[in-house]
């Protein structure tokens, strides 16, 4: 990573103003969020949303035609074009035509993409941006950090500082002054604009109208007050039919500001009087830039799919830390690494696209049905095939992909990592796996791995079987947790057969691009699981569960190995985690935990994968409730422990206070003890109480279970 | 309906009246544009947008008040405190009110005035948008304005701060004998 970017970056972690904003904005806006939505089937909302706009993306020509016939029907002069140069070419010449001397902007995103201000002023034409957080960054002359709030970086007395520059006159920090000093100043422009520019929520193709949704009234203002009216849509914002509306506003201010509505909707349907008695010259232009082949590819298709909401943005756990600066110029966040990799140029993103820890909140919220962390995996693996493996991860992949050679090293690791071992935990592992493990305090490399002492394990025999697969991390880490799944399989009187051959999942190669290494993974994977007859495939680890359960199809797929596909499904449904087949076992009375004993208070935490790729979140919870632990709920159960495989050694400095933060929600609950059902998780956690010197206890639900049993 | 219309847009700031007759509203509004100092001063003048309720108040009324013109200019709205209109349509999931501004007087007496009293049939409360569109449709209306409360912003610091662009205060009166003919 680049110098000036880890710069950006601890910059952006420093400011005490801009982490404070964001940090308490995002919690306040979970539970704001949750009560806008009270009473509305955000699934089906969210679904007729992405229907909606996925069918206007597939025919993303025809339904531009559609819109243009009918506003040009109307009396609106509707200009297309794929090149952002003619788009200001174009408002340029209507300025011209028109002795245009004044602009008045409403926030239009889609403006700031092409960076249409520098040429209006270099025109010699005064432009004020309207909306008060793009005032105000335009003022300070920054560029907006985040797509909603874009000056939520700046602190109210920052603001009355360049206030009070531009009023010449000191100001005070008072808000509502502030507030309405604004109003005074940007008043005057309006009434004397000649051009008003304004962006598009919404464009409706069947009735030629566009759809604005402001709080402040200034797009309401904007497309009054002036002559001339220049609406700057992006094409993703067309739908086909006017019934899209109602969904999209019911989502987009719930979704953006936790709002039922904001203040001003307005439609426009075609131009409206002026008060001079004119007609309005209305010139709407329909900007493509990339966004027509962006539907075209299959990968990114959904990615038109975006209302714009933001809330993406407010639920990220890295967003919350850094910003929207680091991201960029004009999009931030994890929608904005898509779109400035599409808009702007794949190299763009190369750095940004790292900050993604794939932990799928964003997907959960998304009310345009988006899988940013997906699409972010895909700019990875681009960039990979445009340019090479970076050379240090290469020589890792390349030992990944020899399981005999990976194995051996492992052991050696176990051997080497000796002297450096403090407790269970050494700080350095031999240089070769550290790009994969390294991170605060690392688990030792098990003296004997789990492959070595399954075989000393006596089982019941004859009866139903499971596959277990393991992963690196129980194997070679916590064999313990490894034993407790066969102990608990064992006493529900199912045999556990371990193929000696099975590998690493592929998804450290996965999520770093290389996808040739992981589709090589996965048919080792089939090969090796699939040889023994057996009712099920079990894992302790989520990342494993979804590697066999979603990603091996989707990667030799990906890579041209369809032969491999129907043995991959194969796998994937007999694929299941523990905690799910556990609670099955349970329920069907063939296993039960002893009672009577108060074990006391437990808390849980909701590992990424389990929670939102497996959607597995009570189970681990009841059967730990069942064993006889009192379970205390931290705050956000479910955000990411910073860990994401490699990321806690690419970007420790944001990992590290992500992972300050889960270890003091931890510490909030009281409890001793804190459950959960990855040992990736287990070692970001463990490793982060071993530094921090708080006595917390850090297991596997595995291991808590197994325990128990009666 | 009017229940929950009510707890909506109270929720987000405006202000909910209702009368029964044409008469208590014309005493509430120049109640109303009386308390507020409605005067011959820019800065305080009153503008009132037309509509079928202002074609059936006696001019004499009207004249009688210092500072209010029914011509809406910019000019005028622009220095007015009080701007005036009829809202044909209340949205009640979302404490809405919805019109059709084709004409430009409609915005200008709703967006440049530091009040907006907004005068709305109390029959013609719909239930949500799905409702509100089988009354009110692009195909005939040019500029359908919805407005929920005040206007607003909290781009500083995330305060949320009332009155930036459009007016500072929205009085919403329902009068019943409008019945609901929009
Ligand atoms: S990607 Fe989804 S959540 Fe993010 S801005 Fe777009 S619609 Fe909103
Ligand atoms: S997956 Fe997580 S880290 Fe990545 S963009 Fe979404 S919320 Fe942010």
């Amino acid at each position: 990573m680049k110098k000036e970017f880890k710069a950006s970056i601890n910059r952006a972690l420093n400011d005490a103003n801009l982490t404070g904003a964001l940090g308490k904005f995002s919690e306040a806006y979970r539970v704001n969020r949750a009560k806008a939505y009270e009473g509305i089937d955000f699934e089906a909302l969210r679904g007729r949303i992405a229907e909606a706009k996925s069918s206007a993306a597939c025919h993303l020509d025809e339904v531009a035609e559609v819109f243009k016939q009918n506003a040009e029907a109307l009396g609106a002069k509707v200009y297309r074009t794929s090149d952002p140069e003619q788009v200001k070419e174009y408002i340029l010449q209507v300025a011209r035509d028109n002795g245009v001397k004044s602009v008045v902007k409403s926030k239009s995103m889609a403006s700031e993409e092409i960076h249409l201000n520098k040429a209006l002023l270099q025109a010699g034409i005064s432009v004020a941006e309207t909306d008060l957080g793009e005032w105000i960054i335009q003022l300070a002359g920054q560029t907006p950090s985040h797509m909603v709030m874009p000056a939520i970086h700046l602190t109210k007395e920052e603001v009355a500082e360049i206030f009070s520059k531009e009023v010449e006159e000191r100001l005070d920090s008072d808000i509502p002054r502030l507030v309405k000093v604004a109003r005074n100043e940007l008043r005057p422009k309006f009434l004397a604009a000649d051009m008003g520019i304004s962006g598009a929520n919404i464009a409706v193709a069947e009735t030629g109208s566009i759809v604005l949704v402001t709080n402040e009234g200034n797009a309401r203002l904007t497309t009054t007050l002036p002559r001339i009216h220049v609406a700057l849509v992006g094409v993703e914002k067309l739908v086909e039919k006017f019934e899209t509306v109602i969904p999209v506003l019911d989502a987009l201010p719930r979704s953006a500001t936790a709002q039922l509505l904001t203040s001003y909707v307005s439609i426009i349907t075609g131009p409206s009087p002026n008060d001079d008695g004119s007609l309005k010259d209305l010139h709407i232009i329909l900007m493509d830039n990339r966004r027509t082949e962006m539907a075209r590819d299959p990968k990114f298709k959904q990615a038109l799919q975006c209302i714009r909401c933001g809330s993406c943005l407010n639920v990220c756990p890295i967003f919350r830390l850094v910003g929207g600066h680091v991201f960029g110029k004009i999009y931030t966040g994890g929608i904005g690494t898509i779109l400035t990799a599409w808009f702007d140029e794949l190299q763009k993103s190369e750095e940004i696209q790292g900050l993604c820890i794939q932990c799928g909140n964003c997907t959960e919220v998304c009310p345009g049905k988006l899988d940013i962390p997906e699409m972010i995996l895909e700019i990875r693996r681009r960039l990979v095939l445009e340019k090479g493996q970076p050379l240090a991860q290469k020589a890792i992949f390349s030992v990944v992909n020899n399981r005999k050679l990976f194995h051996g090293m492992l052991r050696a690791a176990s051997v080497a990592g000796k002297p450096f071992t403090s407790g269970k935990f050494i700080r350095h592992l031999p240089l070769f796996l550290s790009d994969l493990t390294d991170g605060r305090s690392l688990p030792a490399i098990a003296e004997k791995p789990f492959r070595d002492l399954f075989p000393e394990i006596r089982q019941p025999k004859g009866g139903e079987k499971a596959v277990f697969y393991a992963g690196c991390l129980i194997d070679f880490a916590y064999p313990e947790t490894g034993i407790a799944l066969v102990k608990l399989l064992n006493k529900a009187g199912i045999e556990v057969i371990f193929p000696q051959e099975q590998t690493c999942c592929g998804a450290p190669a996965l999520y770093n691009g290389a996808y040739e290494v992981a589709a090589h993974n996965a048919v080792d994977n089939i090969k090796a699981l699939l040889e023994v007859e057996a009712k099920y495939v079990v894992s302790a680890c989520p990342t494993c569960t979804v590697a066999l359960a979603h990603d091996f199809a989707k990667t030799l797929q990906d890579q041209g190995r369809s032969e491999w596909l129907d043995k991959a499904k194969e796998l994937a449904e007999k694929t299941v985690d523990l905690s799910t087949l556990v609670k099955r076992l349970v329920e069907e009375g063939r296993l039960s935990f002893a009672e009577g004993e108060d074990l006391g208070k437990i808390t849980y935490h909701d590992s990424c994968h389990l929670k939102r790729t497996l959607k597995v979140s009570q189970e681990p919870r009841e059967l730990l409730q069942k064993a006889g632990y009192e379970l205390a709920e931290m705050y956000e159960c479910d955000m990411c422990c910073g860990m994401g495989g490699s990321y806690s050694m690419k970007l420790p400095e944001i990992s590290a206070p992500i992972l300050k933060r889960k270890l003091h929600n931890i510490k909030e609950t009281g409890a001793p003890l804190v459950a959960m059902d990855c040992p990736g998780c287990v070692m970001q956690i463990r490793g982060g109480f071993d530094q921090d010197g708080e006595a917390v206890r850090v297991r596997h639900t595995a291991e808590l279970l197994a325990e128990r049993l009666k | 309906m009017f229940e929950q219309f009510k707890t909506r847009a109270t929720g987000v700031g405006a202000e909910v009246h209702r009368v029964g007759t044409c008469s208590d509203a014309v005493d509430f509004i120049l109640g109303f544009m009386k308390k507020e100092g409605v005067s011959e001063v820019p800065g305080s003048y009153a503008v009132w947008a037309d509509g079928p309720f202002l074609r059936g108040v006696a001019r004499e009324l009207l004249k009688q008040v210092p500072g209010l013109s029914t011509e809406v200019t910019r000019e005028r709205a622009a220095q007015a405190k009080i701007g005036i209109s009829e809202m044909s349509f209340a949205v009640a999931d979302t404490g809405s009110l919805v019109q059709d501004q084709t004409a430009i007087d409609q915005r200008l007496a709703s967006s440049l005035t530091g009040i907006h009293l907004a005068i709305v049939p109390s029959a013609n409360i719909v239930s949500d948008k799905t409702a509100l569109f089988s009354r009110i449709s692009p195909k005939t209306s040019r500029y359908i304005a919805f407005i929920t409360g005040p206007s607003r912003t909290a781009d500083i610091e995330r305060v949320l701060t009332i009155g930036v662009h459009g007016p500072e205060r929205l009085i919403i009166l329902f009068v019943d004998e409008l019945g609901g003919a929009a």
